[in-house]
This record gives C-alpha cells, sequence and structure tokens, in this order.
C-alpha cells in the first residue's frame, strides 16, 4: 500500500520502516503488504478491531513472532538500514535495541532492583548498578515511590506502578524503540494517565509504537496514528496514517471515518 | 450503527439549533413590523424574546458540551457538534440585533421622520430568508447548496446603500433630527450584520462535510474602504 503519511521528517530518516510487509501464520497471511515508516521520538499509535493484526505488526518490530511456530515475514523492516529479518542478524540483539512492554504488567517475581538490574546484568553492564537502577527508574517516573523499598518484591506493587516497573526494566537495556502492547489495558484511569505522562516524557528520547484498543488513549497520549483493519480475506491492513490530530478529526478514509465515530459494525 | 445514543442526541441538539434559528427569524420580522407601525408595545415583546433565545442559546450550549464530555465524539460528529456551538452563538447575536431594532423603534417614540421602511423590509425579508435556508443545509449537511447563500449577501449590500444615501440625505434636509435619523442606521447596520453571519453558518456547513475552515465573505474590506 502507498504510503500516506503528511508529513515526512526533512532528511527522511526513520526511527524504524515497514516496507511491503506480509505477516503469515502457517498459510493464513494475517498482514498484507504493510508499510509505515516510524518517525523517530515520536509516539506511533496502532488501532484497529480485534483482528486486524496490529499486534502482529507490532511483535514483528522486534522479532517477537520468532517465537510463534509457523509466523513468518515477508517483506522486510528496516532499522539503521538494516533489514532485521535478514538471515545474519541476531534477533536478541534487535530485541535490546527494540524493548516491549506487554499488555498485562509482568515483573519477575524477584525484588524492584533486580528487576532492573537484570537486563543490564545480563547484557554484561559493568558500570555501577545502583546509579542505573536509579537513573531508570527516574526516567520511569518510579523512582519517588519505590526509593526507600528496593528490595521489596516487585509483586508487592499496585498495577499501574508494575507497569512502570516494566518500563524502566526496557528503558534498562538502554535501547531506541519502546514497543507497547496494550499497556493500559489492566490498569485503572490514573495509573493509565500515568503511563500516557510517562510516555511523553520519554518520547524526547525514544521512539514509542503503542497498540491500543483505547481509541481516546490513541488521540491522547500518540503524535501519529496507524488505522488497520481486516479486508474481506480477513488479512490486516493498513487504512491510513497521518499525524493524530488530523486522524481523529478528518480522517481521509471512510473505514476510518466509521471506526473512529463508533460506527464500524 | 452502533451509536444510538449519540445519535438521538446529536438529532435532539439538530432540532433545538432550527428552534432557536426560528425564534430568532421571527423576533427579526417582528422587529422590523413594530419600526414600521412604530409600535412600541410590540417592541416590548421582542425584549421578552430575546430572553428566550438567551435561555435556549445556553441550554443548547450545555447540551453539546455534555455530549462531547460524555460521549467522546470524533470526526465528523465532533467537528459537527463544534460547528453547532459556534452556529448557536451566531443565533443568539442576531437575537440581539432583532432586540437593537426593537429598542430603535421604542427610542424613535412618535418622532415624525421619514423611515426608508421599503428597504428596511426588503432586507430583513433577504436576510431571514437567507437564515431560514442556511440553517435548513446546515441541518441536512448540503454542503453545495449552503455555499451558494453567501453570494446573496451583495443584495443586502446594495439595500445597505441605498438605505445610507437615503438617511444622510434625510439628515441634510433635517439636521434637527439627525439623532434620530441616526437611529435608522442602525437597523440598516443589524441586517446587513445578520445576514454577513448567515455566512458563517455556511461556512461551517462546508466545514462539517469537508473539514476545512474556509472563508466564504468575499468582500475586500481595504478595496471597500478605498471607494468610499
Amino acid at each position: 500500500m502507498e504510503n500516506q503519511m503528511n508529513h515526512q521528517p526533512q532528511d527522511g530518516q526513520f526511527a524504524i520502516q515497514a516496507s511491503h510487509m506480509d505477516i503469515y501464520y502457517g498459510n493464513f497471511r494475517a498482514v498484507k503488504d504493510c508499510s509505515l515508516e516510524v518517525l523517530p521520538r515520536k509516539i506511533t499509535a496502532i488501532i484497529g478491531p480485534s483482528g486486524c493484526g496490529k499486534s502482529t505488526v507490532l511483535r514483528a518490530f522486534n522479532r517477537m513472532n520468532d517465537f510463534i511456530p509457523g509466523c513468518r515475514v515477508e517483506g522486510g523492516i528496516l532499522f539503521h538500514g538494516q533489514n532485521i529479518y535478514a538471515p545474519d542478524v541476531d534477533p536478541v540483539q534487535v530485541r535490546k535495541l527494540i524493548g516491549m512492554v506487554f499488555q498485562k504488567p509482568n515483573p519477575f517475581p524477584k525484588s524492584i532492583y533486580e528487576n532492573v538490574a537484570w537486563g543490564a546484568r545480563i547484557n554484561g553492564y559493568t558500570g555501577n548498578m545502583d546509579d542505573l537502577v536509579e537513573e531508570t527508574l527516574v526516567k520511569a517516573a518510579l523512582w519517588d515511590e519505590v526509593k526507600d523499598n528496593l528490595k521489596k518484591s516487585a509483586l508487592a506493587l499496585s498495577g499501574g506502578q508494575q507497569q512502570r516497573l516494566c518500563i524502566a526494566r526496557a528503558l534498562a537495556v538502554k535501547p531506541e524503540i519502546i514497543l507497547m502492547d496494550e499497556p493500559c489495558s489492566a490498569l485503572d484511569p490514573i495509573a493509565t494517565l500515568k503511563i500516557e505522562d510517562l510516555m511523553r516524557e520519554l518520547s524526547s528520547n525514544y521512539t514509542i509504537i503503542i497498540v491500543t484498543h483505547n481509541m481516546q488513549q490513541a488521540a491522547r497520549a500518540s503524535d501519529y496514528t496507524a488505522f488497520f483493519t481486516m479486508d474481506p480475506d480477513r488479512s490486516g491492513i493498513m487504512v491510513e496514517y497521518g499525524e493524530t490530530s488530523q486522524l481523529f478529526t478528518r480522517p481521509r478514509d471512510q473505514r476510518t471515518e466509521d471506526y473512529i465515530t463508533g460506527r464500524f459494525g | 450503527m452502533t451509536r444510538e445514543t449519540l445519535d438521538r442526541q446529536l438529532h435532539h441538539i439538530q432540532d433545538e439549533i432550527l428552534l432557536l434559528g426560528s425564534l430568532v427569524e421571527q423576533a427579526m420580522l417582528n422587529a422590523v413590523q413594530s419600526l414600521k407601525n412604530r409600535d412600541r408595545a410590540a417592541a416590548h415583546k421582542i425584549y421578552q424574546a430575546d430572553q428566550d433565545i438567551n435561555e435556549k442559546r445556553f441550554a443548547i450550549e450545555n447540551a453539546i458540551l455534555i455530549l462531547m464530555a460524555t460521549q467522546q465524539p470524533m470526526a465528523r460528529d465532533l467537528r459537527m457538534l463544534a460547528a453547532m456551538l459556534e452556529v448557536n452563538t451566531e443565533l443568539e447575536r442576531m437575537g440581539d440585533y432583532a432586540k437593537g431594532i426593537a429598542k430603535v423603534t421604542q427610542r424613535l417614540g412618535d418622532v415624525e421622520i421619514k423611515i426608508p421602511i421599503q428597504e428596511i423590509e426588503q432586507m430583513a425579508s433577504i436576510a431571514t430568508s437567507m437564515l431560514h435556508r442556511a440553517l435548513g443545509c446546515f441541518i441536512s449537511e448540503n454542503a453545495m447548496v449552503a455555499s451558494q447563500i453567501p453570494a446573496e449577501d451583495d443584495q443586502v449590500d446594495r439595500l445597505y446603500e441605498e438605505i445610507y444615501r437615503q438617511i444622510v440625505h434625510t439628515m441634510i434636509e433635517n439636521p434637527d433630527l439627525i439623532d434620530h435619523t441616526n437611529l435608522l442606521l442602525w437597523v440598516a447596520h443589524n441586517l446587513e450584520r445578520m445576514a454577513d453571519r448567515v455566512t458563517n453558518i455556511c461556512e461551517r456547513t462546508v466545514f462539517i462535510n469537508t473539514g476545512e475552515l474556509l472563508e466564504m465573505d468575499t468582500t475586500d474590506d481595504e478595496e471597500e474602504l478605498d471607494s468610499e
């Protein structure tokens, strides 16, 4: 599909770029011909009805689909000019630079400190671990709430705090891009707004791609929005991609209009 | 369709806007009649009508805000509600113009003065007809027809100039009546502004369809100044 971006960056640099990507589960084509150019240090939301392939696309960005038997990606995803699906690319290295935060907060059953330090340690981090943990928890807007209880189990935190801890854990390995798959669906509205504020804060240094069912969240929290839907053959396709302010006020495609005004189906 | 609540409430507000529009139309026609008949009692009634208009305006505004807060409208629905807020305000201001004309009827009292009533009635007839059709287009989202209405403003402007000439003439003939004659200029001015505000309603109708805010008033203000 033709790229429909209105405002491309002057230097033509994208943080990551899917180009004519097809994703299959066995013989079933789950995503069809997706070209999505994600701008650096911006928040890009992916919205669309259930089954439109938005999480599949998100997981393709850091090869998380490799863990799903029968799943394969055709076409490519360019990151620093290289196809991350090329045979010589180490998926572990990809996932280090492109981190992920999941729907349900999933901290390790360890201390708050260990949750943050773990990724850095297995990546051979040799600096001052206390400093790294503090710096990362500050970035994740959690430090003030946990600084006196770093040895406490992460599982004792509230859902919103656990999710921010998971974001801290992703940040600790110094990624460039953070993928978020419905990061607030298990959180209450206040915890949700805290995550959204945190995303905004982080977007000055990181590129964020978020999949959300909550259209209001996409409208509130993102700079760009991509709308996906299902083709008659049940493949997911990207219908429209543009600035969030434009997509939610003046969508170009009738299918986008029908979805965001709730007149879908 | 999965947004029955939103749609039902949107239609209710649309009906209220149509009702407000008809109150404004009626107030304007009554105001001009009160001037024609030099009927101060009729003019007084327009003050009451204006209060009703103001109340309805606030009720509509409130309903729009509640709908925005509770239904999170997007895209066309959002544009429709934003446009309704704007049109609501325009209608209230037109109500004030009618009240302004009623005020002139009262202030003229029984003073013997020549009123260019034929032209004033014509202006009122064109302006209220423009309003009536513009609101119809607004509610039916007919941008095509709406975009043709502002051109009729030219007739209103020509009548305004004609009235202006007559009034200046009256002032020269009767310098003692300058204050009172000047009141008649207000009347013409209010009708002229009413037609301008109809143009704004037409602009919002186009906005609902296209999302573009387009200026339809083609009068070149600078050129107008030069020619005066």
